[in-house]
């Protein structure tokens, strides 16, 4: 439904995607994840006819975004990061709008309306103008709205910023539900490692380049094992003593020592009885996709935007969490 | 599908013109202003110098302003949607740019419409007699002159990204057009400077037709005034709806 080969976007000398090439089957819910300015949004504003690539092609339920944009647009529905909802309109209106633009007929389009605005709780507030809604009903909103001509082809960019959980379920039932029964194909992008364990498929970005695409499972194996953090009254020595006696390969920082390691359930007793060091606490966990991001660029995924200070805030916060 | 999208657009952009009561509040008390303060506070200047009644000189200026500033407006309404996002949603939708040009470019003209009807029925005001036969000359030269600047307004926001620009673009090309457009003066005793902008400015032709229909007073033929609007039209709705295609 979507391919892309070797898809370029350059703005004044940066590269924001930097050969790109992917392809998501008929019914997928296919995942990009990546730090804010990695490339996601620029992708997906290719993929919607909204940006001309640099060079490369994409395609998109078999038109060529750039030769035939209307097709392509005919096909997709898009759910975006920002708001682009008319906010002097009423939620109804909003939808109305939508459907006539895209050519849902009358019948069809009051039947879905109801449906949809069943579905992100919104039915009593149809009649009131938009810009008395709170952030995360606009958000529900537009993800209706998004759904309201039934596409092809569903792109969400970072759906579930700003959702509580049980519109989030809502929301992603009814996307199951239409996948299901139309085959729809769902494209996101997402820095929140837990929604990307929704997908079938991820591609993991970095600096515009796609560096991995598989299964969450296949990409959680690349990890090789299970993440053991130690914490002991010498990391130092502890770390060395590690290196000299298992040859593993192990990441030192403030929340300790973290190493990847296969039969986690053997190796731990094995480990206490034998170590010298004094050991304060160990920590055993399967690896998440946040372990997969930081072994294969080197870093966490981070906001780009975030000040220096809020940077490392957050690390704090994320190290102390281990 | 391509006039769908234009109705649709349209039927936005009116609704939420009605919406805004102050924006309607607004459209009725300028002119009326304007009409009463201006049409009064000159009248004495004009009656001293033994001339005609100044009110009644003013009233087509009046429309004239009112379908400048409405149609400029609009068409600018399109910077606002691309800040506030609503741009896209049209942007992404299976519909030509060129139909979301016209449909701008048509709401513009309607907004014009409604606005130009209001200060007609202000008439009464300076005791200026419309009959109907001139109520529909005037509605239909607001359609042309509303048509000519919303397609300028339209190339001005397809190239401007963001309101920054705005404040130019009011100071440096509307306030002039309005200033310079025989809205308040004539312009046959003008200094040949200020002649050659106000021959120029499409509003002048706008101004000088509405003036000849109302009040029989005028500086070139109506054929003439009409044809450099459509002139200035077309040219200008071309071009926009290039500018428009090729944006973002």
């Amino acid at each position: 439904m979507i391919e892309t080969t070797d898809l370029c976007k350059h703005f004044d000398g940066t590269k924001a995607v930097d050969g790109v090439t992917f392809s998501v089957d008929k019914g997928e819910i296919f995942g990009f994840l990546g730090p804010n300015g990695a490339g996601k949004t620029t992708t997906i504003n290719i993929l919607c006819t909204l940006l001309t690539p640099t060079s490369g092609e994409a395609r998109v339920n078999g038109y060529d975004v750039s030769k035939n944009p209307n097709e392509v647009r005919k096909s997709i529905g898009l759910i975006f990061q920002e708001p682009s909802l008319d906010d002097r309109l009423t939620a109804e209106e909003n939808l109305d709008f939508h459907g006539m633009i895209y050519d849902v007929p009358k019948g069809i389009r009051k039947e879905r309306k109801k449906e949809l605005l069943d579905m992100v709780d919104l039915w009593d507030r149809r009649k009131d103008v938009v810009k008395t809604y709170s952030g995360g009903m606009k958000r529900r909103l537009e993800i209706a709205r998004g759904l309201l001509h039934h596409p092809k082809i569903l792109f969400l960019d970072e759906p579930t910023l700003g959702l509580d959980p049980q519109t989030r379920s809502h929301i992603w039932r009814y996307i199951n539900k239409l996948r299901e029964e139309q085959g729809i194909t769902i494209f996101m992008t997402t820095h929140y490692m837990d929604e990307a364990e929704n997908c079938d498929r991820i591609a993991i970005i970095d600096y515009g380049k796609v560096v991995a695409l598989d299964t969450p499972d296949n990409l959680k194996r690349f990890v090789g094992g299970d993440v053991i953090t130690i914490k002991t009254t010498d990391d130092e020595k502890a770390e060395k003593e590690i290196g000299e006696q298992y040859n593993l390969h192990v990441r030192r920082d403030a929340g300790g020592i973290h190493l990847e390691i296969e039969n986690s359930e053997e190796f731990i007793p094995q480990f206490i009885s034998s170590f010298s060091t004094k050991i304060n606490s160990i920590h055993l966990r399967r690896p998440t996709l946040d372990d997969v991001f930081l072994k294969l660029t080197g870093h966490e995924i981070r906001t780009e935007e975030a000040s220096v200070r809020d940077r490392m805030k957050a690390g704090m916060r994320m190290r102390g969490g281990h | 599908m391509f006039w769908k999208a234009v109705y649709v657009i349209c039927l936005r952009d009116i609704r939420r013109f009605f919406r805004e009561k102050s924006q309607v509040i607004g459209s009725i008390a300028r002119p009326a202003l304007w009409l009463a303060i201006m049409g009064t506070g000159f009248n004495t200047v004009f009656s001293s110098s033994g001339s005609d009644n100044y009110a009644q000189f003013l009233f087509p200026g009046i429309i004239g302003m009112t379908v400048l500033f409405t149609s400029v407006f609009s068409a600018v309404s399109v910077i606002w949607d691309r800040q506030f996002g609503f741009l896209r949603e049209m942007l992404v939708a299976p519909v030509s740019r060129t139909s979301i040009a016209v449909g701008k470019t048509l709401s513009g003209c309607f907004q014009s419409l409604i606005q130009g009807s209001i200060i007609m029925v202000l008439s009464f005001i300076v005791d200026v007699h419309l009959s109907p036969l001139i109520i529909v000359q005037v509605l239909a030269i607001i359609l042309l002159a509303s048509f000519a600047l919303t397609s300028m307004g339209l190339l001005i926001a397809s190239r401007m990204p963001s309101f920054e620009g705005f404040n130019l673009i009011m100071n440096f090309l509307v306030m002039p057009m309005f200033l310079m457009s025989g809205a308040f003066f004539p312009i046959s005793g003008l200094p040949a400077w200020m002649k050659s902008i106000v021959t120029i400015n499409p509003l002048s032709y706008g101004v000088d037709a509405l003036r000849g229909v109302i009040l029989g007073f005028h500086e070139h033929a109506l054929t003439t005034d009409i044809l450099f609007m459509a002139g200035f039209a077309i040219i200008m709705t071309a071009v926009a709806v290039t500018a428009f295609n090729k944006a973002e």
